[in-house]
């Protein structure tokens, strides 16, 4: 236990510099993936049909190709299309538009979950489709909402250790680097392990409390 | 001031319109009667393109309804809808729900538009709820509201569909007695409605619609008390004595 809090003490400062790369990973990301999130729902719900097939089409992209590989190809391939991008940047924007596809389909199902008789009514006073959208779908669809984007998030903070595929050395990588220059697994990984679960707790307690809420009336 | 010529619509290969003539002047208060799925409805959903139609015409004070073209949205402002399930919007308060159009649509200054919803909640009687939400209201006090929020639009006319069905016996007359009041001060009203004790007493007239046709219209009072077709006749009969 000793020699734990011998290591922890030297590791936690280079461990902590990952954990702010995590933290910035995962809050540009889910800025990103809510947006285009928002937009694929959007689009999807239209009644113009090829712009909600466009939509269709471009969730299933998303969806059908694994998360490294969209990283891989934002950070590896761009630069030959003349974009370059830093891994961070990469990472951001790959992790972003890997998730837009889930938080797309997790904002459609709030929408389409408004009753019909909401949107008659807005219809009836005159507005238009995305005045309807704007005050009558959408602060409600938000209710309904939260309790699964909060899921996301935590699935997000720790599919941001994919970055490490990249070279972005947050929390998960910088684990690694100093596991294999120390050897000692135990006490690094356990660190690392902990740092997650603790980033994890306030995302839960976000879930739980939007859960009771949502439950109300 | 609401004119049908040959309306048609199906859904699918299901025709449930078939070639409905009707007009509605100023200050009228029409019913429409029939049992259920012969089309009533639908043609209030028509007149208000809420629903599309395959061919005819609708005019309303001389504008066609055409629910893809912009000037619905003028259409919609001129004619209100009162719905069986009210659908007030849940996530505001009565006095903004009541609100929402004239300051959203209709773009007019805040102060007026709450002036004028407070008047109106207090004409159905719930001036003293406009800090609730609908939710904590009976089925009777948010249809009231409902009507409060389709007068605050300023409309030229209101279109009822099967307004009190959804309540509780007991709340039925409250609705109606706001209802009556209205069409009492000369609003233009089209009623769809089950209730014919309302319809002898405040409609002008009344059509009996049946399988997506006008089987029978006239005065109220005739169409009611001394109908003349057979299917109008069975109709009113199963209605009010359903034993």
């Amino acid at each position: 236990m000793q020699a734990f809090l011998r290591d922890a003490t030297e590791f936690l400062p280079i461990l902590l510099e990952g954990v702010r790369l995590t933290i910035l990973v995962t809050i540009g990301s889910l800025i990103l993936s809510t947006l285009l999130g928002l937009v694929w729902a959007i689009m999807r719900v239209s009644s113009i049909k090829i712009v909600s097939r466009t939509s269709a089409g471009i969730i299933n992209v998303i969806r059908g190709i694994p998360i490294i590989v969209q990283l891989f190809y934002i950070y590896f391939v761009m630069p030959d299309l003349g974009v370059s991008l830093t891994a961070l940047q990469a990472a951001i924007i790959g992790l972003g538009i890997a998730y837009s596809a889930y938080q797309a389909e997790n904002f459609r199902a709030g929408i389409e979950a408004i009753d019909k008789g909401q949107i008659e009514a807005a219809q009836s006073i005159g507005m238009g489709w995305w005045m309807t959208m704007r005050r009558v779908v959408l602060p409600q669809a938000v209710r309904l909402v939260l309790p699964p984007y909060g899921n996301t998030m935590i699935m997000m903070l720790k599919d941001s250790s994919q970055a490490s595929t990249i070279t972005v050395a947050e929390l998960a990588l910088q684990g690694k680097l100093i596991a294999s220059s120390t050897f000692k697994n135990t006490s690094v990984f356990t660190l690392v392990a902990i740092l997650y679960l603790v980033m994890s707790i306030p995302l839960i307690l976000f879930v739980r409390h939007f859960e009771k809420k949502a439950g109300r009336p | 001031m609401i004119e049908l010529k040959d309306i048609r619509k199906s859904y699918g290969s299901f025709e449930v319109l078939k070639g409905i003539t009707a007009s509605v002047e100023k200050g009228e208060v029409v019913c429409i009667i029939g049992p259920s799925g012969s089309g009533k409805s639908t043609i209030l959903r028509c007149i208000n393109g809420l629903e599309s139609y395959n061919s005819g015409e609708i005019l309303v004070e001389g504008q066609r309804v055409d629910r893809d073209a912009p000037s619905i949205v003028s259409i919609r402002t001129q004619v209100s809808m009162v719905f069986q399930r009210f659908n007030l919007f849940p996530h505001r308060t009565v006095l903004e729900n009541v609100i929402e159009g004239p300051v959203f649509v209709k773009k007019e200054p805040r102060k007026e538009a709450i002036e004028r919803a407070r008047m109106l909640l207090a004409q159905v009687g719930l001036a003293e709820k406009a800090d609730a939400h609908p939710p904590q209201l009976s089925g009777g006090q948010q249809q009231r509201v409902a009507i409060a929020r389709a007068l605050a639009m300023q409309p030229k006319a209101i279109l009822f569909d099967e307004p009190t069905s959804a309540l509780d016996p007991e709340l039925v007359g409250e609705v109606l007695g706001v209802m009556r009041k209205l069409a009492d001060d000369g609003m233009t009203m089209v009623v769809v409605t089950h209730e014919m004790g309302f319809a002898k007493e405040v409609a002008d007239r009344v059509l009996f619609i049946d399988g997506g046709v006008i089987v029978e219209q006239g005065p109220a009072k005739d169409v009611l008390n001394d109908p003349k077709h057979a299917r109008t006749q069975d109709f009113l009969r199963r209605v009010l004595h359903p034993l």
